[in-house]
């Protein structure tokens, strides 16, 4: 019971704190929406519904790994993350606490291009059941991907770089906007060890009916991803940071 | 209530704390003394557990901290040695946020961190975001979210550096208030005359090791070697010093550049002799005062480290 309180309260402060913040709400609102009309001018004759799961995923990933890596690299230059690790809650509690913040904003950051294609085409036929599992999913592994920078990073620039490093190959790696099936042959092996390229995946399924692997396997890989990442994260917490 | 045992801790070749042991009681305000770099921080990290110890003992309110550091930390008040609150949030948020961590109901928290910002004299300041306050605000109200869920321990690292006289004072009228409520404090600071005027029992770091240790009137003893008196007179007693040593046999009589009298002897002399002594040499004394070591001297004659070293040092933003 103490923990939820703890939880809760690291969540809402994170929200209040940084997530709804004029400069990233605005980020997360123009980010999509401006890579959703570069993508339909550069293919005026562009189907809005494929272009669809590419621009949700990227403005998921984009939004969950930098705000993290930012934010908890801020608080430990200000020392502000020690209250944290010297407060007696569980590294559970403190990691789930503070991706929680990160996943809802990830998660806002989905539906803009979303709601913005819902004015142009009719989304009646999307299964909204998988959408919302997979976004969630991807949400979570980025967030954690984010965090894993946090623990590598020093300083919130070098957390800035780490992220762009991560970020940038994964738009091509993961057939958001290139099909897998037309990457080079020795990069889609890169290609499956990246947890977003499942949770694209999955979302073409839904969208379009155009996924290549079963759902079953990719919520089965996103959520052993989502695990393992957890247990690295903690563990390199407990390892860099209660030195 | 705190226990260490050959405490020890090793950052690769380098032994930032070298097997150090001390015991306080409960109630008891512990200072903690030493030169940057000596290993304050890193013995305050391992007690907290924000830190892992190499080897060594450390029990808290019967609690082993390298076992179950989150349950000991329940028992822990921590203000480091950076007033670390969040900027963007107002002082009673920040006060009710920490709160929390500690897993207090909304009702709970919101009534201590009121009777928290007004004890602090910072209750019209309780709706300013932090990154608005002057630094001695700042300190208080770090102070304020350590005791928001009226921990049993108290860890303070250098409370009182860089902020204005009157903030100092009101810490050290905080801390002494504390001790008298039962709270164990656990202190560091640059300030020894800080450490000499409010705690019971003082312990000297210096690179890694504890060199002294014990209640302050004992320290101080460690170096006082006889009496020494001290006086201040209308007239340059320069002339006196054949005829005093020859009264007072066994006493040694210097004068001061600014012309005052010291006599020290092996045992306590009394004073009206003395100031007959002086009254029939018809010289008026204005002041008699007993010359006894600070607890700056035994610091200085313990370390070789002169404190004003210490205090610059800390003033440079030099840390551990």
């Amino acid at each position: 019971m103490k923990s939820w309180i703890a939880f809760w309260n690291i969540l809402k402060k994170d929200v209040r704190n940084y997530y709804l913040k004029p400069p990233n709400i605005s980020w997360g609102i123009i980010f999509p929406l401006s890579w959703t009309l570069m993508q339909l001018i550069r293919s005026p004759g562009g189907s809005i519904i494929e272009l669809l799961p590419g621009l949700i995923s990227m403005s998921v990933l984009f939004g969950t790994t930098s705000m993290l890596a930012v934010t908890i690299t801020f608080e430990r230059s200000g020392r502000s993350f020690e209250r944290l690790l010297l407060a007696p809650i569980s590294l559970n509690t403190m990691v789930l606490a503070k991706i929680a913040g990160t996943i809802l904003f990830g998660m806002f950051n989905a539906f803009v291009p979303v709601i913005f294609a819902g004015f142009l085409i009719n989304l009646s036929a999307i299964n909204w059941g998988i959408v919302l599992l997979a976004v969630l999913l991807i949400a979570i592994t980025s967030a954690l991907t984010g965090l894993l920078i946090a623990v590598s990073a020093e300083q919130v620039f070098e957390a800035q770089t780490f992220s762009n490093f991560f970020r940038f190959p994964m738009l091509f790696l993961c057939g958001l906007f290139v099909p897998l099936s037309s990457l080079p042959g020795f990069l889609r092996p890169v290609s499956y060890c990246l947890p977003l390229t499942y949770g694209t995946d999955l979302l073409r399924g839904a969208m379009k009916g155009m996924n290549t692997l079963s759902p079953v396997l990719c919520f089965g890989i996103l959520l052993a991803f989502a695990a393992g990442l957890f247990l690295i994260c903690r563990q390199k917490i407990n390892r860099n940071w209660i030195l | 209530m705190i226990s260490v045992v050959n405490l020890q801790k090793k950052y690769g070749s380098f032994t930032a704390v070298d097997g150090i042991s001390f015991e306080i009681q409960k109630g008891e305000i512990f200072g903690f003394l030493g030169p940057n770099g000596a290993g304050k921080t890193s013995t305050i990290n391992m007690l907290t557990g924000l830190s892992r110890p190499t080897s060594g003992q450390i029990t808290i309110d019967g609690i082993d901290v390298r076992k179950q550091p989150k349950k000991a930390q329940a028992a822990m008040g921590i203000v480091p040695d950076e007033s670390n609150l969040y900027n963007e949030m107002d002082g009673f948020d920040n006060l009710c946020f920490c709160a929390s961590l500690y897993g207090m109901r909304k009702d709970e928290r919101e009534t201590k961190a009121r009777q928290l910002l007004e004890q602090f004299k910072l209750k019209d300041a309780g709706q300013r975001p932090f990154k608005a306050y002057s630094k001695g605000m700042r300190r208080k109200l770090t102070i304020a979210a350590a005791l928001i869920h009226s921990p049993k321990i108290l860890f303070l690292d250098e409370p009182t550096t860089g902020i204005d006289v009157e903030s100092s004072r009101q810490i050290r009228e905080m801390i002494t208030g504390l001790k008298r409520q039962g709270t164990t404090i656990f202190l560091t600071t640059h300030y020894i005359e800080e450490a000499e005027r409010i705690c019971d029992r003082v312990a000297f770091i210096a690179e890694g090791r504890i060199v002294a240790s014990g209640a302050v009137p004992e320290l101080m003893a460690m170096i006082s070697q006889g009496h020494a008196i001290h006086f201040v007179t209308d007239k340059n007693p320069e002339s006196l010093i054949g005829g005093l040593k020859a009264r007072f046999e066994g006493s040694e009589v210097t004068i001061r550049p600014d012309h005052s009298l010291v006599m020290a002897s092996e045992n306590r002399v009394p004073l009206l002799p003395i100031m007959e002594f002086f009254h029939s040499k018809g010289i008026d004394v204005y002041e008699a005062r007993e010359l006894r070591p600070s607890l700056e001297d035994v610091f200085v004659r313990l370390t070789g480290i002169e404190s004003s070293v210490l205090k610059k040092e800390k003033e440079k933003g030099g840390s551990r």
